[in-house]
């Protein structure tokens, strides 16, 4: 299939309701931190973006949001133009840039400082990371506390940046700055808002 | 050109278009990232006035599905005009099931109560919102305001409520009572009496707060710490009723006075209709209940 | 016994009922018709049309037969509308400088290229009631201008031309003009932003402010350096496209005020500008504007800033009559749970006071109660 039909086709089949179904997956994930929240699959995007981060891109893009996309996906013209195509969201020139920055090989990406992590006045203005990660259950266990979580909460996220755990706590230290992440996995999203603290259980 | 009924007046499911509640909805995101902070946002003029919850109902149209179901309350009674009009309005644009039970509803959206039944998990609390900025009272400015939120800087609140105690003898601030997110962001509970504050502790409910006419969303995540500022020597302490409701009986509620003559007799009723209905039918009297049945009370009066 | 009140849906339907037969008023009265209002209700078709952002002249109309002549009512509705609608794209910037001008006065020069053009003015009108109107007298053919209409150049450009004056306002090269329809606003705000806010602010609320100017707050020397009233042609760039697609035309009223300055230390002395553009035509509102917007920009200008009309928050987060409106009318809503609490500290404050102040009448008060 050429690169024009990709872009067009994929899309949400009922772009109000699919929408409203994936972010409030993210809106409860991001409020429970650690909790999957299972959604189905509702897009088709072009490899190697995977159908949640899709989904999620279709939910809370649009051309008022600058996406930062990682080499990974950068290299693949028909992500780009999927995501212009769907989204008619702008590539922001800097991952400082971006509003939304979608990272398909985690585990090779850049530091989590290199984002926006919006300004002590407005710390909504940061970065928000869409993380493929290829299942919430066979990576390391993080043990989750903070806002959102009654005691504490586990999730197991397969290939995770490298260090993420030291980065993490560093970007709890710039709070209220810092970037929040959503988990993309196969069936379903977590979310690590920057209120999150990890409990380390394993190096 | 005429322009013709046909032409006009046709919605997109929850009245916004979708790239209104796209932006919305980041807002909201930012905001439950961000436990406390007002989030900025594009606010839309919406079919009722400003000032009538037009920030609860953007949040409202943001986040309702075709699966939820919608309670809408103001000063705790789902039978209070505006609560009417505003679920008529998601029942019109939305189509949604509404209901007037606390347990029953996914979403509740509310102007100046925290319904008095605990709410659970799942759950989603939509404050409407006047004025979001705790310090505004003190601090006309938002240039200003902002700084001080910026470097935590909140001496101005404790030397006002501290003065109240000083002039007063108490923290003479009843609703809208300031809370602490987190132990970082100085928040306004939206004018709720400061009664229902120790429900915003560490609710498994997720509280959202919008407000219209100031752009302002923000939100408190569940299980998140929300503390009633106060001193030591003048520890924060709600209003306490010395009687109990006269319907229902019930204690540790918050009461309405209700004037029923002019010779100064009243009495004091529930505040939350839901909850006051529910106690009823479950056989709790107050002393002043009526001997009938509750069917025929809930007959419509002539209007 | 007390029977709590219940039946909010049919009153409020009832309440609506009640409202279009008032709205209807007279059944042996003919209804006003759209057309009736834009022909000869057209300036206040014009005010809905610019404190309403929407210019759409039978919208407007409609929007004042709903809200029964009630202008902030009917902004309010139009508001409503206008923030369901899609956006296609934004226009290319009008040039009044070509403007079809209708009307035009300079009150700076005598005469000027393309002279002085009373147009359709009250000005000069006695305000006398008129009882021919009232009895509905035909009305005389206007007379039409019989030579080809001459350039009007406009007059700011003129005094720029000696250098006087300062250069029309330019923002710097990457800046994307802002949109108060779609963006919250933030304080300190571009000048862009700020003249948004003015256009769709309360006639009103502006006036007060303009006038307070002239009487002493904020005084800033204002001349009327031109009035124009007239057509100008909008243009939408399209990407496909290589030329601009023309859209139409919309009748506004540009106010260039021209005002003394002394210089400061970032400026010589020259004139300085304060601009007003509205929808329609309004000579007030447009004036009323100007006056605000040079007055607001005083930080800009190095000048102090000492009075209402020049503090930038005070007057854009006030200006706006829907917003305005919305809270004042909202404290007619139940806030019986606050007042409670309040009633309730009152109550025992009060004791307090009593007690203190007349230990043996409160006991006294306290044994009558018991």
């Amino acid at each position: 299939m050429d690169i024009a039909a990709q872009s067009i086709e994929g899309g949400f089949a009922d772009p109000v309701f699919n929408a409203q179904t994936v972010f409030r997956a993210v809106m409860e994930a991001m409020a429970r931190p650690g909790s999957v929240q299972l959604l189905p699959t509702l897009a088709r995007p072009p490899a190697p973006l995977s159908p949640t981060a899709g989904a999620v891109a279709l939910a809370l893009c649009d051309n008022d949001t600058p996406l930062w996309l990682d080499p990974a996906l950068h290299a693949s013209a028909a992500v780009i133009s999927w995501l212009g195509f769907h989204t008619g969201a702008p590539l922001a020139n800097t991952p400082a840039d971006a509003h939304f920055a979608f990272v398909a090989t985690p585990a090779e990406m850049m530091a989590l400082d290199g984002f926006s992590q919006g300004t002590q006045d407005y710390p909504d203005r940061s970065t928000t990371l869409i993380l493929q990660v290829g299942d919430l259950a066979s990576g390391p266990p993080l043990l989750l506390e903070g806002p959102g979580i009654e005691t504490s909460a586990t999730i197991a996220p397969a290939r995770m940046p490298r260090h993420f755990i030291e980065q993490w706590k560093q970007n709890a230290k710039r709070f209220p700055r810092g970037v929040d992440i959503i988990l993309a996995a196969a069936d379903g999203i977590a979310c690590l808002p920057r209120t999150t603290r990890i409990k380390t259980m394993e190096a | 050109m005429t322009a013709q009924s046909t032409d006009i007046a046709t919605y997109n499911f929850a009245y916004l278009d979708e790239q209104t509640k796209r932006m919305i909805r980041r807002a909201i995101l930012k905001g439950i990232a961000i436990p406390g902070y007002q989030v900025p946002f594009a606010s839309r003029e919406m079919p009722m006035p400003y000032g009538w919850g037009t920030g609860g109902v953007q949040v409202t149209a943001s986040i309702i599905g075709p699966d939820d179901v919608l309670k809408v309350i103001d000063q705790g009674a789902d039978d209070t005009t505006n609560a009417v009009s505003i679920r008529a309005f998601f029942k019109k644009v939305a189509n949604v099931a509404v209901t007037t039970e606390t347990a029953k509803a996914t979403i509740i959206q509310t102007r100046h109560r925290i319904p008095e039944h605990p709410l659970t998990a799942g759950q989603v609390l939509v404050y409407q919102v006047p004025i979001p900025e705790p310090l505004r009272f003190l601090e006309p400015r938002e240039t200003e305001t902002r700084k001080m939120h910026a470097l935590e800087e909140y001496g101005l609140m404790h030397v006002k409520l501290y003065e109240d105690i000083a002039k007063h003898g108490r923290i003479a601030t009843t609703y809208a009572y300031p809370v602490k997110v987190e132990g970082r962001y100085v928040m306004d509970p939206s004018p709720t009496p400061k009664f229902d504050n120790p429900k915003m502790h560490r609710s498994p409910a997720l509280q959202l707060f919008g407000a219209g006419r100031e752009k302002r969303i923000y939100a408190v995540p569940p299980f998140t710490d929300v503390v009633s500022l106060d001193f030591e020597d003048h520890p924060f302490e709600i209003q306490t009723f010395d009687q109990p409701c006269a319907l229902c009986g019930a204690e540790n509620v918050y009461l309405d006075e209700v004037i029923l003559d002019d010779h100064g007799g009243h009495m004091f009723v529930c505040s939350d209709t839901d909850y006051c209905e529910k106690r009823r039918e479950e056989g709790h009297r107050g002393h002043l209940a009526p001997e009938t049945d509750l069917a025929s009370e809930k007959l419509e009066p002539a209007q | 016994m007390y029977v709590a009140v219940k039946g909010g849906e049919a009153a409020i339907a009832n309440a609506h009922c009640l409202l279009a037969d008032r709205r209807r008023g007279d059944r042996s009265v003919p209804a006003l018709r759209l057309d009736q209002i834009v022909e000869q209700l057209a300036l206040g078709v014009d005010r809905v049309m610019s404190e309403g952002s929407l210019y759409d002249r039978e919208l407007a109309a409609l929007a004042i037969a709903q809200a029964r002549g009630d202008m902030i009512e009917a902004i309010f509705l139009v508001r409503a509308y206008r923030t369901t609608l899609p956006r296609f794209g934004y226009t290319n910037p009008i040039d009044t400088g070509t403007m079809l001008v209708e009307r035009r006065v300079s009150a700076t020069y005598k005469d000027l290229p393309g002279g002085q053009l009373l147009g359709p003015t009250f000005d000069y009108t006695h305000r006398l009631l008129d009882p021919e109107l009232a009895a509905g007298a035909d009305v005389a053919e206007p007379l039409r201008r019989e030579t080809e209409a001459q350039a009007m150049p406009r007059v700011s450009a003129i005094l720029a031309r000696e250098g006087l004056i300062e250069p029309d306002g330019e923002m710097p090269q990457d800046h994307v003009p802002g949109d108060i329809t779609r963006e919250p606003l933030e304080f300190p705000m571009a000048r862009d932003i700020r003249l948004q806010a003015l256009s769709r602010g309360d006639e009103g609320f502006l006036l007060a402010l303009g006038y307070s100017t002239q009487r002493g707050y904020a005084r800033n020397h204002p001349f009327v350096g031109e009035i124009r009233i007239g057509g100008v042609e909008l243009e939408l760039d399209v990407p496909e496209l290589p030329f601009a697609v023309p859209l139409g035309t919309v009748r506004v009223t540009e106010c260039q005020m021209v005002n003394q300055f002394k210089g400061s230390a970032k400026a010589p002395p020259q004139f300085t500008r304060g601009y007003g553009l509205v929808f329609g035509q309004s000579e007030r509102k447009a004036m009323a504007m100007a006056l605000c917007d040079r007055a607001l920009r005083a930080s800009e200008l190095g000048e102090d800033i000492v009075a209402a009309a020049q503090d930038e928050e005070f007057v854009i987060s006030h200006s706006d009559n829907v917003q305005a409106t919305g809270f004042v009318e909202h404290l007619k809503l139940p806030h019986y749970v606050d007042f409670q609490a309040e009633l309730d500290l009152v109550r025992r404050m009060r004791a307090e006071y009593e007690a203190r102040e007349n230990p043996a009448k409160a006991e006294e008060k306290k044994e009558a109660a018991e």
